[in-house]
């Protein structure tokens, strides 16, 4: 079976930088595939490639088979883009978004008007029909997004961090949409910056730092691969010497703030060494994705 | 060989996917249809009463007409400019930044093209519409004294399909609002007040009529005016075929700058 999206050396430059410095990757059809990465690691910048709003300066691209590039009207017309910024539009209704984009993918009136109820009930905007869009919330509005993507019934959905700023309630539904869209057959491709979103929807990761892959796989794989399976969080007064302390723990010991991190395969050897010291907190959980993504992406800020 | 041209053609030429991007615009004008006629009639009116009733009292006749008959033509040619130029250059420049419109109509089907030619359709429609009501008012106020004046419609379109093209060349390279008034300075205020809407060009030395009679506006107001009047229309094939010249260019150099800045 053709991949969704075929990505081979795919390479953006922008003066003075590489954006994006050859990468490559596959989406098979029905998967959701995510893009991690710190700020300015290339995520939006692949994402406007694989959507055509942004030209290739090196490698190659095929969606569905066929070679993609900026202008490429039969190919866009099976996307569905949901952007990192809003770009709704404001002198419109929350309805008459939704009929106007429709009539921008070719669609006839009531074509998108059999299915505005649908899509309005998927965004939880029923009773917004009238709405105008600068009335809703940010919540509201990424929906909205997610929903006119729909609306000629993509079979890939391209979305740009598509949770970010948003409260857990609006967060949650928006995975539970994802999900239900997965089941349908429909292809997603997202990027994110919350590693429980990429736990909790994506099939494969790609984790993207400066332009570059430093690894792909499913969550699992990626964890198993990079980080030891438990880890325990120490946090206390005390904790300056906890270093020299533990030299000789087994393990992988790091230090983010206020925070040790020891990384095992035995986490109750280091319970026990901490046993008695009342003076720190110990936390015992398993490894996450987030552990792998700080390991591979480095723990300073990025931008 | 018929097939790569029509092709190759197909690139540069819109396809009807821009009819879509139009009735957004008008989508969204019909929300506030009579505040913004409020706005496009309301200065050509004052223009009307202030100049050709003031100013008329004092020039009485030019070119053995009316002075108001006379100013209307150069009013009608002068607001299809302006409607058209405000529309590409406010309208279209938010559309563009502020409100990501044109990012949000490239991420479907339509290209680039077709959001300009939607574009320009709409600052077209919407000259016509300022075009259509000083007709209106001229026929009330009796200075639009010829009966077949109607055909200056088609006219008024086509004079706003050559300034929105021009237009949006600007918004394409314009970096804020304020770049607009360079725009203004150096193009539009100058065709307002050297391109015979107010006086005929042929009383300014010879070397500004030279300059003034190739710019687009003087090409709208020479066919204007006759047929507002109920003169022979003198070279009108020339007149035409220069607005459309004019049209062609700046709309593909509106299409390549805009893809260049919008497909990044
Ligand atoms: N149009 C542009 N011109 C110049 N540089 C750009 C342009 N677009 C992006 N960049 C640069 O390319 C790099 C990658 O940007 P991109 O937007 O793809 O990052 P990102 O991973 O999406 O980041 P974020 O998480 O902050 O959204 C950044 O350094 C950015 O400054
Ligand atoms: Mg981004």
């Amino acid at each position: 079976m053709t991949a969704v999206v075929l990505a081979e050396g795919l390479k953006k430059e922008y003066p003075g930088h590489k954006a994006v410095d050859g990468i490559d990757f596959e989406i098979r059809q029905g998967e959701c595939f995510g893009i991690l990465g710190p700020n300015g690691a290339g995520k939006s910048t692949t994402l406007r490639m694989v959507i055509g709003l942004t030209d290739l300066d090196g490698g190659s691209l095929e969606l569905f088979g066929q070679p993609m590039y900026p202008e490429h009207p039969t190919l866009a017309k099976k996307i569905g883009v949901v952007p990192q910024e809003d770009n709704l539009d404001p002198d419109l209704s929350v309805g008459e978004n939704l009929l106007v984009y429709g009539r921008y993918f070719g669609l006839a009136d009531r074509e998108v008007k059999a299915k505005m109820d649908e899509l309005l009930l998927f965004a939880q905007l029923e009773d917004r029909k009238d709405a105008m869009v600068r009335e809703l919330s940010g919540g509201m509005m990424r929906r909205l997004m997610i929903a006119r993507s729909l609306v000629a019934s993509p079979d890939l959905i391209v979305l740009d961090e598509p949770t970010t700023g948003l409260d857990p309630q609006a967060r949650h539904l928006i995975w539970q949409r994802l999900r239900a869209l997965r089941e349908k057959g429909v292809t997603l491709l997202l990027t994110t910056h919350y590693m429980e979103e990429a736990a909790q929807l994506c099939d494969r990761l790609l984790i993207l730092n400066r332009g570059q892959i430093l690894d792909q796989g499913s969550p699992t794989a990626l964890i198993s691969r990079h980080v030891e399976p438990e880890v325990v969080e120490v946090r206390g007064d005390g904790e300056l010497e906890i270093l020299q302390e533990s030299s000789h723990l087994p393990g992988r010991v790091e230090r983010v703030g206020d925070t040790t991190f020891f990384y095992s395969n035995d986490a109750h050897v280091i319970l026990d060494f901490f046993r008695d010291r009342h003076d720190l907190t110990c936390l015992l959980r398993p490894a996450n994705l987030e552990d792998v993504f700080l390991k591979l992406t480095g723990r300073e800020l990025k931008d | 060989m018929i097939n790569n041209i029509g092709k190759l053609l197909g690139r540069y030429l819109p396809k009807k996917g821009f009819v879509q991007v139009w009735r957004r615009h008008f989508l969204v004008w019909s929300k506030s249809a009579v505040t913004s006629l409020m706005g496009t009639l309301g200065e050509p009116f004052l223009y009307l009463l202030g100049m050709g009733y003031g100013l008329g009292r004092f020039v009485g006749e030019i070119e053995n007409v009316d002075y108001l008959v006379y100013l209307t033509s150069g009013i009608l040619a002068a607001s299809s400019m302006n409607t058209a130029t405000f529309e590409a250059l406010y309208g279209g420049f938010t559309r563009m930044t502020r409100q990501n419109t044109f990012n949000a109509m490239l991420a479907t089907p339509l290209r680039v093209v077709d959001v300009v030619a939607g574009e320009v359709a709409w600052g077209a429609t919407k000259a016509l519409i300022s075009g259509i009501a000083i007709y209106l008012v001229g026929n009330i106020l009796g200075s639009i004294p010829s009966p077949g004046a109607f055909l200056v419609l088609p006219v008024v379109f086509l004079s706003g399909v050559v300034f929105t093209s021009m237009a949006l060349v600007v918004v394409a390279i314009a970096p804020n609002y304020d770049f607009f008034l360079y725009y203004f300075t150096l193009f539009t205020t100058p065709m307002f007040l050297f391109c015979g809407v107010f006086y005929p060009v042929d009383s300014l030395p010879q070397a500004v009529q030279l300059v003034a009679n190739m710019l687009p506006l003087a090409h709208v107001v020479a066919i204007i005016r006759p047929l507002t009047i109920g003169l022979p229309l003198d070279d009108l094939f020339f007149h035409l075929s220069a607005l459309c010249a004019y049209a062609a260019l700046t709309f593909f150099i509106a299409v390549q700058l805009l893809k260049k800045r919008l497909i990044v």
